[in-house]
């Protein structure tokens, strides 16, 4: 509901309220500027002193004006002509013409009416309108995707667009909401509906019918500074029943032109200050510091429409047509999906198209439509379900959970949960954690134990599409890939062996750049920008399924090298393993966003072992800031599988690599990596006082190891790896 | 060019003293190229001692912005009964407005005098921007006014 209120307000009103908010940006320029170029009157002048000494420089003067900036502009009318200058309170004399500037006359008309005088205005309205719909809705949402209201400001994971769109919003909303809200005020009041009018006292109905008291001697403008005027009209020239109005910030006073007497003052109504607050918080004319931080949020408008646009085509494009169906009467194999963005449901796509072609009849649904009085042939449920915030059901699951419990008992036919998320974030896979329990309670029977997928990993949704298959006694592969990628050849340039003589052979395979198209480049697409952390997409002859390899080199570094260890009947490692130089391998290139190691100077503490180096090399050789970088390293033996030795003596050299543990598990001291990191905690916990980032690759008991190890560590200083997870400083790369 | 009917649209006593004894009469008002947004013009008459006597036209439909038009403001206290139904639109700068309505015989040649109070955005307010005898000599000559009014007449 909330997600529908933000999505189609905003495709509806993209190009308008970009057009209002770049505007509206334009325009935040010029109080700023006309406060810096004003001349700035003193504290203590009087508007007595002030007319007083305009009047001496223009004897004519009919009017004068001081705008919220502090720009005063004197009007006159002299021998039959019209004058006009701004002036230097200090003198009284002109320093500035004082005609309206076009440019920002221009903008103020394209900004408030498009150029279509009411009809516009009332566009502008509907844009402003739609702004604080989205700002509203926007909270929500962010609140929700963070997990909660607590955790609002919390770093982000994900995919790029997602990312800058909230981060944007999360930086600017606040001002939209301001000038939102503000440009709707504004518009009721243009349009009359505010009991905002001023109304200023009843002229006085007698006048001393005499003229010539001097300005200097006139209590109000005595009283009155010349920074509360606004303006200050004189009578006109031989009409001796005219009187002088006085307009202050706090009312409208009339002044007899012969005595100098005060004849009536109205203060304004509380309306009216409304206003007058309102028109200077949206404008910035009397606040121009504030218009131009309102200005610079407004910029992120336009950029928030491009990324709210992408976010919405690829949920679309990544929410696949289930072709074939089955009617849900009929149905074996019930699919049930719990997604937020989309991306779930290409999962449940692939199972289908998986489990169609063993021959079964697959229905697929949203978990919210649960209902197994529809599905009486079900032999088995399965269910895929995202995790949306802090443990929430996503958009697709909505009730699912009450559904269930109001069931009299759960359907005979057996269960398994397969949860979809992302370890970055405390509540990982905590809803399909949820719905396991809720199903357990049930006395519902489990085909499968509860699995998860990180982060959209294929490795891991192959790996449980194998495990289903077992329990199902079929043979069932499934090649979920979003966007089928393009690969490119790639010709190994060289090969650096290790690990024989401790049974388990690695290399480090280095291959040549591939050449990037132009759009590529431009784009930043596929090979022509990648960074250690992200990963190689290899598949290998006689699969259809590709394995991922962390690369531990970036386009900066001129070659792609990733560390591969044979694995016994690996297909793909093994056809890897056999490469010699000159030959080629097809690849293609995939993001890992969440692992990578940034170029800030905040200190880093890499932990991998075995072909784990491979990311973590690749993070220390791209440190040319030379942040301060800790690495723990495990291998089987120093003599053996060392990797990368002469490169990390180099960097330790040099200064990119600041302190290097490493464990053996064979020989005569065995350890392993963890008790590494054990043995260093002084510095560990000191570097994680001053926010080093703490990044971990290699196997899952490796990395469970570790996650151990850094718990007991931590705990003494009240700090968990599941905190520094939240904030985005503990991340793994497990294969 | 704007061309505005108001036949009988005054309500107001300049029209009363003896209905049929009036005579259709068109004001032009050609502005200037000021450089700025688009007009508000109070037309309206005074009698022979200065007090108001009634309201000709009014260019600009906000009436927010009346109080700029400062003199006619005075003397009617904003009044919208004033004005009701000879509201027009406002008017930019280089055009010209053109009202022709029925005035009484009576307010020529009486003293009566044809103002208009000129406001626009952002730019000084210009009360009193043109002041002309109504006469029936007067008819056909045109004057300038004090800031934005390039020309100002009455035909009969």
């Amino acid at each position: 509901m909330i997600r529908a209120l933000h999505r189609w307000p905003a495709l509806v009103a993209m190009a308008l309220v970009s057009l209002l908010a770049l505007s509206g940006a334009a325009l935040s320029v010029f109080p700023a500027a006309e406060r810096l170029s004003a001349p700035q009157s003193g504290d203590t002048i009087s508007v007595a002193e002030l007319a007083t000494r305009i009047q001496a420089a223009y004897p004519g003067v009919e009017q004068i004006k001081r705008a919220p900036s502090g720009r005063i502009t004197a009007y006159w009318f002299d021998n039959g002509t019209p004058g006009s200058a701004v002036v230097d309170p200090a003198t009284g004399a002109g320093v500035a013409a004082a005609d309206p500037d076009p440019i920002e006359r221009w903008l103020t008309n394209l900004h408030r009416s498009l150029f279509l005088d009411d009809a516009g205005r009332l566009a502008a309205a509907a844009g402003a309108a739609a702004m604080l719909v989205l700002s509203l809705s926007g909270i929500v949402l962010v609140a929700r995707r963070a997990g909660g209201w607590r955790r609002w400001f919390s770093p982000l994971r994900g995919p790029m667009p997602g990312r800058i769109h909230v981060e944007l919003a999360r930086g600017a909303v606040l001002g939209l909401l301001l000038s939102s809200a503000t440009a709707l005020w504004m518009t009721a009041s243009t349009f009359g509906f505010l009991p905002d009018q001023s109304s200023g006292p009843s002229l006085p109905g007698a006048t001393s019918e005499t003229i010539g008291a001097p300005l200097a001697e006139m209590p109000l403008l005595v009283s009155t500074p010349v920074v509360s005027l606004r303006e200050l009209s004189f009578p006109y020239p031989d009409d001796k029943t005219d009187v002088f109005t006085l307009k202050t910030d706090a009312g409208t006073g009339y002044i007899d032109q012969g005595t100098g007497a005060t004849l009536a003052w109205s203060e304004l109504s509380g309306w009216q200050v409304a206003s007058e607050t309102i028109y200077m918080l949206h404008t910035g004319q009397g606040a121009a510091l504030l218009g131009l931080v309102l200005g610079l949020m407004a910029l992120a408008v336009p950029a928030m429409g491009a990324t709210g646009a992408v976010i919405w085509l690829t949920g679309r494009r990544g929410r696949p047509r289930i072709s074939g169906n089955a009617y849900p009467s009929r149905a074996e194999t019930v699919i049930l999906v719990g997604s937020e963005g989309g991306s779930t449901w290409g999962f449940a796509a692939t199972l289908h198209g998986a489990l169609t072609r063993a021959g079964q009849q697959v229905h697929v649904a949203p978990m919210s439509a649960f209902d197994p009085a529809r599905t009486p042939a079900a032999r088995r449920y399965l269910v895929l379900a995202a995790t949306y915030g802090d443990g929430d059901a996503p958009a697709s699951a909505k009730g699912f959970l009450g559904r269930l419990a109001a069931l009299s008992a759960a359907p005979a036919a057996p269960l398994a949960v397969l949860g979809f998320g992302d370890r970055g974030f405390p509540a990982f896979c905590a809803y399909a954690e949820a719905v396991e329990a809720a199903a357990r309670a049930k006395r519902w029977p489990l085909l499968l134990p509860l699995d998860t997928v990180d982060r959209q990993s294929p490795q891991e949704f192959a790996r449980w599409g194998r495990a289903l298959g077992a329990a199902l006694g079929i043979d069932l592969e499934l090649d979920h890939q979003p966007v089928r990628p393009g690969t490119s050849s790639l010709t190994l340039v060289s090969r650096r062996d290790h690990g024989h003589e401790v049974q388990a052979p690695t290399a480090i395979l280095r291959f040549a750049l591939p050449r990037a198209s132009l759009l590529a480049r431009l784009l930043g697409r596929g090979f022509a920008r990648f960074e250690a952390g992200d990963l190689l997409g290899i598949v290998p002859e006689g699969s259809t399924v590709p394995r991922f390899y962390s690369l531990a080199s970036g386009s900066r570094d001129g070659f792609v090298e990733i560390v591969v260890r044979k694995h016994v009947g690996g297909l793909c490692s093994s056809a890897l393993m056999a490469l010699e130089p000159g030959d080629m391998v097809a690849a293609f290139l995939r993001r890992n966003q969440a692992f990578h190691a940034g170029t800030d100077r905040t200190p880093l503490i890499l932990v991998g072992a075995g072909t784990g180096i491979g990311p973590l090399a690749g993070f220390i050789r791209a440190n040319e800031v030379r942040r301060p970088v800790h690495l723990f390293f495990g291998m089987r033996h120093r003599d053996s599988d060392f990797l990368y030795r002469e490169e990390l003596q180099a960097w330790a050299a040099d200064g990119r690599l600041a302190r290097l543990n490493t464990a053996s598990s064979r020989g005569e001291r065995p350890r392993y990596v963890q008790d590494a990191l054990a043995s260093e905690q002084l510095q560990v916990i000191r570097a994680i006082r001053d926010g080093a980032r703490v990044m971990v690759c290699g196997g899952r008991e490796m990395a469970a190891g570790v996650a151990d190890a850094m718990a007991r560590l931590l705990e003494p200083h009240g700090l968990s790896p599941a905190m520094l997870r939240a904030q985005g400083r503990y991340v793994e790369d497990v294969y | 060019m704007r061309k505005i009917l108001a036949a009988l649209a005054l309500t107001t006593a300049l029209t009363l003293p003896g209905i049929a004894m009036a005579r259709p009469v068109t004001l032009t008002t050609t502005l200037k190229s000021y450089g700025g947004d688009g007009a508000y013009l109070a037309i309206y008459v005074t009698d022979a001692k200065g007090a108001y006597a009634g309201t000709l036209w009014m260019a600009g439909g906000k009436a927010k912005y009346y109080e700029h038009l400062s003199d006619w403001y005075r003397a009617t206290g904003g009044n919208r009964a004033e004005i009701n139904g000879i509201t027009g639109a406002s008017v930019g700068a280089g055009r010209t407005l053109e009202i022709t309505l029925d005035l009484a015989d009576a307010l020529f040649d009486a003293g009566y005098t044809v103002h208009v109070d000129a406001a626009v955005e952002d730019m000084r307010d210009s009360p009193n921007e043109v002041a002309v005898p109504l006469t029936a000599a007067g008819a056909g000559k045109t004057v300038q006014g004090r800031r934005y009014v390039a020309s100002f007449g009455y035909d009969m």
